[in-house]
Formats: structure tokens, sequence, C-alpha cells
């Protein structure tokens, strides 16, 4: 039986198992919203395309599945970008269907034709515009199976209207064939042996993972490695939940993870950029070594033999010039190395290592994570120790981009991965609150926080009511200081406190904001008010818009400033 | 770090799919990352659906090694050759439009002659001519023609393929 490229869509995403998408219709792709009701995949209808597109990221940060959206041709794909960029920057699984004119039309500026293509080639892992309905089902096979393999990535499959509602028999293709993409994930046993080698010959190593750790689900692994080696870890803003920030304690209480330093970096902790600059070997895990973690690159881990693990070889040697590259799926590669030590395990680890690990309980000691309590005004990082507590460490959170997403790494404890949603590389402002909505959609009965700024909430707060009349109870923490805060906090260090522009005394009253969207406002504006704020929310089986009115001129330290070395920290 | 300044040209081979948009993510790529073009041909090669890009690229070891490994990860790239690493004989094209007068023909021909160039078209004032070579070749005519007045030169850009192995 023939079916329409319509139907075919249909088809190839029940072949993938898809669920759920997330779209805004419109007149390029209502032959696809025509044949919906006919299918039973869930279809989330958002109020801009660009919360789309980081739902479906929050839905395949959260879940590991890829996320799927579906907007019409024109300003429908190109609201999509950010969203694609974003999930880019992190190697977020993705696929976009955007709608197209005609292909008699395409390239007659017809209404609402974009060459989305064009457009999205530098921020997608491939993309396709599809010719004729005979090539649609191998797209969409490749295009999900290169959205999930190897470093995943976003892909965006463009269809034109009349391949929507050509007719042909369907058959799905069994096997992906191409040519240029064979991703190497077996990682060379030659490079693990030298790897090996070096780690037994180091003293004072340092673990340094990122999001591929994530990715590739090799959390455990790493966590057994880190015992193998005794070495202590830190990570990326992407890699925060790859290792566990906190471990049970002889009481049976969580206690900080005596193997753990924190977040490293531009706003990393005292004694993990201090431990990377003094580590003899850096094991560097499915990180690409950013610069808001290197700071300058001269003074990176200056004497550090460098082991770097990643799937994706332009990652490596791309900044920094590495000692032992191993290219490879970090599961894999970390596997190995465990059986690497378990068969020829390291001596006298403890008697070694116990000098390093006094070093670093030193510098945790002398220059812990802190700020300053004050009576009358509610500090923005205790807001986030709340959460962490009244939360027991379990809920998805979600940040925006600035302070806010600074002080949730700092201040929150992950300790599993796929907790954190947040925009590491391109950091976007508004995706917090679209990322929640589709964690929340992914997991319906879990805690959903999105610990956001009074600016970032701004950016994409038409979702609320995506959120609303979806019975998705996402908790939105509003960290309200009436600021632009990481740019007024770069004025006040770097500018002469020339606050040009990021001042935001006037804002909504969230609260009724809130309300006027169906969903639950609260304000705490004292810190006795925060507890009882938080747990209202928590109780609630609704969306809730937390506002907390914080200090507003509270900087995010420690703070390396650009070009400097990480061991070169502004401490408060 | 300055991406293109300083380092050596090298000659990069690199065989695509033949599809709409390759050469844009090949051509984006450089721009994209603030890479170095010099020359860049492209034509369809003996295997059905695969054409072959030359391109000619400036940088230090490291950029090259970027170079390399980002076209690989192009989808639709299917090998990229690295002449970095192999002997390769390599070729171009190019056309003159030069001068020529009653004192300037035959020394002209002379040197059309001593290149191996041919004269491919012949107007009362100008001689157009066809040479073949690598970059010392083209550089050398064009050297010697410029002293007589070239008015245009259009070149098709490098071609390489690696040696043969001896046996």
């Amino acid at each position: 039986m023939k079916l329409t490229g319509a139907q075919i869509f249909f088809e190839c995403l029940k072949k993938e198992g898809v669920e759920v998408m997330f779209g805004f219709p419109g007149g390029a792709v209502i032959d696809i919203y025509n044949e919906m009701p006919n299918h039973d995949i869930r279809h989330i209808l958002v109020r801009h395309e660009q919360g789309a597109a980081h739902m479906a990221d929050g839905y395949a940060r959260a879940t590991g599945r890829v996320g799927v959206c579906l907007v019409t041709s024109g300003p429908g794909a190109t609201n999509t970008v950010t969203g694609i960029a974003t999930a880019y920057m992190d190697s977020v699984p993705m696929v976009i269907f955007t709608g197209q004119v005609p292909t008699a039309l395409i390239g007659n500026d017809a209404f609402q034709e974009v060459d989305i293509v064009g457009i999205s080639r530098p921020c997608t892992k491939h993309n396709y515009l599809v010719k004729n309905v005979e090539e649609l089902a191998t797209v969409i096979k490749e295009a999900f199976y290169l959205a999930r393999s190897g470093r995943p990535g976003p892909v965006l499959v463009d269809l034109p209207k009349d391949v929507l509602q050509a007719q042909i028999e369907f058959r799905y293709p069994k096997r992906v064939e191409l040519k240029g993409y064979r991703p190497t994930l077996d990682a060379h046993l030659g490079q693990i042996k030298r790897a090996h080698d070096a780690i037994a010959k180091s003293k004072q190593p340092v673990i340094y993972a990122g999001g591929g750790v994530i990715i590739s689900s090799a959390n455990k692994e790493l966590t057994r490695l880190a015992e193998l080696m005794q070495a202590p870890v830190t990570t990326t803003l992407m890699g925060l939940g790859a290792f566990p920030a906190t471990i049970e304690g002889p009481t049976g209480n969580r206690e900080l993870n005596p193997k753990w330093l924190g977040m490293l970096g531009m706003h990393g902790t005292f004694r993990a950029n201090m431990a990377v600059s003094h580590a003899d070997l850096l094991l560097a895990v499915g990180a690409r070594f950013d610069d808001r973690v290197t700071g300058k690159i001269a003074g990176f881990a200056p004497n550090a033999k460098i082991i770097h693990i990643d799937v994706d070889p332009t990652s490596i040697s791309k900044n920094v010039v590495v000692d032992i590259p191993i290219v490879g799926d970090c599961k894999n590669a970390l596997e190995k190395l465990i059986e690497s030590f378990e068969k020829d395990p390291l001596k006298d680890l403890e008697t070694v290592r116990a000098p390093w690990f006094k070093q670093i309980e030193d510098w945790r000691t002398n220059f812990p994570l802190a700020y300053k309590q004050e009576p009358d005004i509610i500090k923005p990082q205790f807001v986030v120790e709340k959460l962490y507590e009244l939360s027991n460490g379990n809920a998805i959170i979600t940040t925006e981009v600035g302070q806010n997403q600074m002080w949730t790494a700092q201040y929150y404890h992950f300790n599993e991965p796929r907790t954190l949603l947040t925009s590491g590389g391109l950091g976007t402002m508004g995706y917090g609150l679209p990322a929640a909505i589709g964690a929340q959609v992914a997991f319906p009965d879990r805690l959903v926080i999105d610990v956001a700024g009074d600016g970032s909430i701004q950016m994409n707060i038409q979702e609320l009511i995506t959120a609303v009349c979806n019975c998705l109870p996402v908790k939105v923490a509003i960290l309200n200081n009436k600021y632009l805060g990481m740019v007024r906090q770069w004025q006040e260090l770097f500018y002469q406190k020339n606050y040009c522009a990021t001042c935001l005394d006037a804002a909504p009253d969230f609260v009724k904001l809130a309300e006027a969207y169906g969903a639950v406002g609260l304000r705490a504006t004292k810190p006795e008010e925060v507890e009882p704020v938080i747990r209202e929310a928590f109780a609630v089986n609704k969306p809730v818009l937390m506002e907390f009115v914080v200090a507003q001129e509270e900087g995010v330290y420690p703070m390396v400033p650009a070009g400097k070395n990480i061991s070169e920290m502004l401490l408060v | 770090m300055e991406k293109n300044g300083n380092g050596q040209k090298h000659t990069i081979g690199v065989v695509v799919e033949n599809r709409p948009g390759v050469l844009s993510r090949v051509v984006g790529l450089f721009s994209g990352r603030g890479f170095n073009i010099e020359c860049l041909t492209v034509a369809v090669t003996n295997e059905p659906g695969q054409s072959r890009i030359t391109l000619v690229t400036k940088g230090d070891q490291q950029v090259l090694e970027q170079i390399v490994k980002q076209l690989n990860k192009l989808i639709n790239v299917i090998k990229v050759i690295d002449f970095r690493e192999v002997e390769f004989v390599n070729r171009e094209m190019a056309l003159i439009k030069v001068k020529a007068d009653q004192q300037t023909r035959a020394e002209i021909l002379r040197i059309v002659d001593i290149f191996r160039a041919k004269v491919v078209d012949v107007s009362p004032n100008f001689y157009t001519i066809e040479v073949t070579g690598d970059d010392g070749k083209i550089a050398a005519i064009l050297e010697l023609l410029g002293q007589i007045g070239v008015t245009e030169v259009a070149r098709t850009g490098k071609v390489a393929m690696a040696r043969a192995k001896k046996h």
C-alpha cells in the first residue's frame, strides 16, 4: 500500500521508538499535523519554536534518547536555530524536522521560505533537504543514527510540502550505509598501555571528566577507575553528575566525597584549580579543554603529562597539546583501563597518594566555597543550598545562564548523571525553563527545578503556559537580583562599575505573572522565608514560579579573570 | 594563537560524496573555523557518485592536524588524503593573456616553446597561452611574460595525486 510522505514520517518515527515530539504547526507542515491524530506519538504544542528545540534538548539530556522537534518553514525553522546551536555545542542527540516550501518553489523567495539547511550547516552534526519522497525513509533513518551515534549531536531534516504529500510504498531500510561516517569507538590497546604506564609513574594525578562521560553512560566506570588510581576527580560544568559529589558517611548521612574536587575552571573551586595546576598527570575523559576550563592555555596543568580520551578526534590537541591521545568511546576506554589496573594494580597507593590528598584537603579547608550569610537579605547561594537540602539532592536541575548557573554548579551537589541540564557550550539564556519542561515530560513523577535569573527567565517565559496546560509541574526558582548579574559582575570587576544596560529594576511582578499563566507564584524576601517557600512549591502538583529577592551585587567566586592562569583566582 | 599567519602551504585531497551542498560544507568549515584556503579545485572522479577536491591551505602543524580531522568529521567526506605524509605529483593549468606586438611576438613564442606551453588564441594585439605545470613552473613563466605585459590570468588551481608505490 502506498503511503504519503506525512504518513511515512510517522511510520519512521515509530520505528525509531519516538514517543514524544515538541512542535509548532504552520503551512508547510500542515500535512504532518493533519496526519498526527492517527498516530499515538505525543505532541507537546509549544508557544515559540525555540522552546520546542530546548524541550527536545532537555528531554534528550535527561533520558539519553533522541529528542525530536517539528516546526514549519521560514520563521519556524529560524526560531529553532539557537536551540540547535545549544544542542550542537553540548553534543545532544536531537532530530529537528522543519517544513519547507514545495520543491518547485525552492529558491524563489517564496512565502515563509528560508534556506534552513544553509543556515544550520555550521551548528548541526549533519543536515538534509529531502528532495523526493523516495529518499524520505532513508534520510530519517540516517538522521536518527547520526544524532545518537559517535559524538551525538543535532541533525536537521528539511521537508518540502510536496514531499509530504507525494505517495510511495513504505520500506524502512534495515541498515544505514554512510561511507564517510565510521566513528572510532574502540580504544586502541597500545594507547591504553601507554596511559597505564604514565599513570603508574604519577604521584599527583587528577582526573578531569566532562560531559562525554555522561553521554556514554560511563559514570560507574569513572568512579571505579578513580578508586583503582586513588585519584581525585574534577569535572567540567557538563560533567557534573558523572562522579558522585557526596557519599554515604559512617552515620548514614551524605558527606562530601573525599575524592571530589568540585568543578574546575573560571568559577571552579580553589582545590580543583589548584590540583590541576599542581598535577603531574591529568587524565581528561570526554572533555574538550574549553577556554572557560583552561584559562590561559600555557598555564593549564603546566607540570602534567596529559592523557585525553575522546570519541571525537577533533577535540584532541585542539586547544591543548596532549601526550597520550586515546580516541574512543569513554566507556570503552575506561573499561579497558580498569581491566588493565585490575590485572596489574598500582602498588603502595595509600603511601604514594597520602601527601597529595593531604594537600588537597588543606586547599579545601583553607579556601572552601563560601559566602557571607546576612540576617536581612537572602543570599542566592543560600537558596541553591536549600534547594539541594529540601530536594534531598534528588531533583533534575536545569539552569539558565549566568550567575544562577554557576551558583547551581557550585552549591548543588550532583551525584547522578543526567540530573543537571544546562547550556554549557553556547551559554543560552532562556534554556532552563523549556529544558525543564522537556525533562518533566520524560519523568512526570520526578522533581524538576529550573534555577533561573530574573534576566534569563524572561527569554522563554512564554513556555510557562506549555507547562500549565500539559500539567507539567516544573518548579522555577528565580534568583532575582534585579541585574543581568554575570555581566554586572564583569562590569564591577573589569569595567570600573560602569553598569551599562545591566540593570533590570523594571521587571514584571513574577507572582502575578505566574498567576496570569495559571501557575502558582510565590515570593521570598527574607532568609527565613526561603525554606517555607521551597516547601510549599515542592508540595503543590502544579508549575510554580518562586521569586527569591536576593542580594543585588553578590558575585560568583572564585573567579579566574579571562586570560589568567586558573591558579590565579579572585576569592570573594 | 594566530591560525594562518605563519606556517607552510600544504596540499590536501578530499574525496567526497557527489551531493548538493557538499562543497559548501567543506568551504564553510574553512571560513567558520578561520582556516585558510589558498586554492581549491573540484571535479568528478572515476568512481560514480564521488568527487575529488584538491585544496591548498596554510598553517602550522597543529592547524593542519585540525583541518584534516575536521574534514574527516564531515559526514559526506569519504577520504582525506594528507599529502604531508606521501610523495605526490601536482599540476595546475593557467591561461595567460599577454600583449603581443611586432617586437615581442618572437620572444613570447620562444618562452612558450621553452615551457612547453601552447598558444591557444591569437588576436592582432594579444596571445593567449596555455601552460601546465607545478607552482614553480607557472610562477616562472608568469614572471617572464610579466615583463612583456600580462593583461589577464586564469588558473585552475592545483590537482594532486600520490605517487604509486614502486612495488
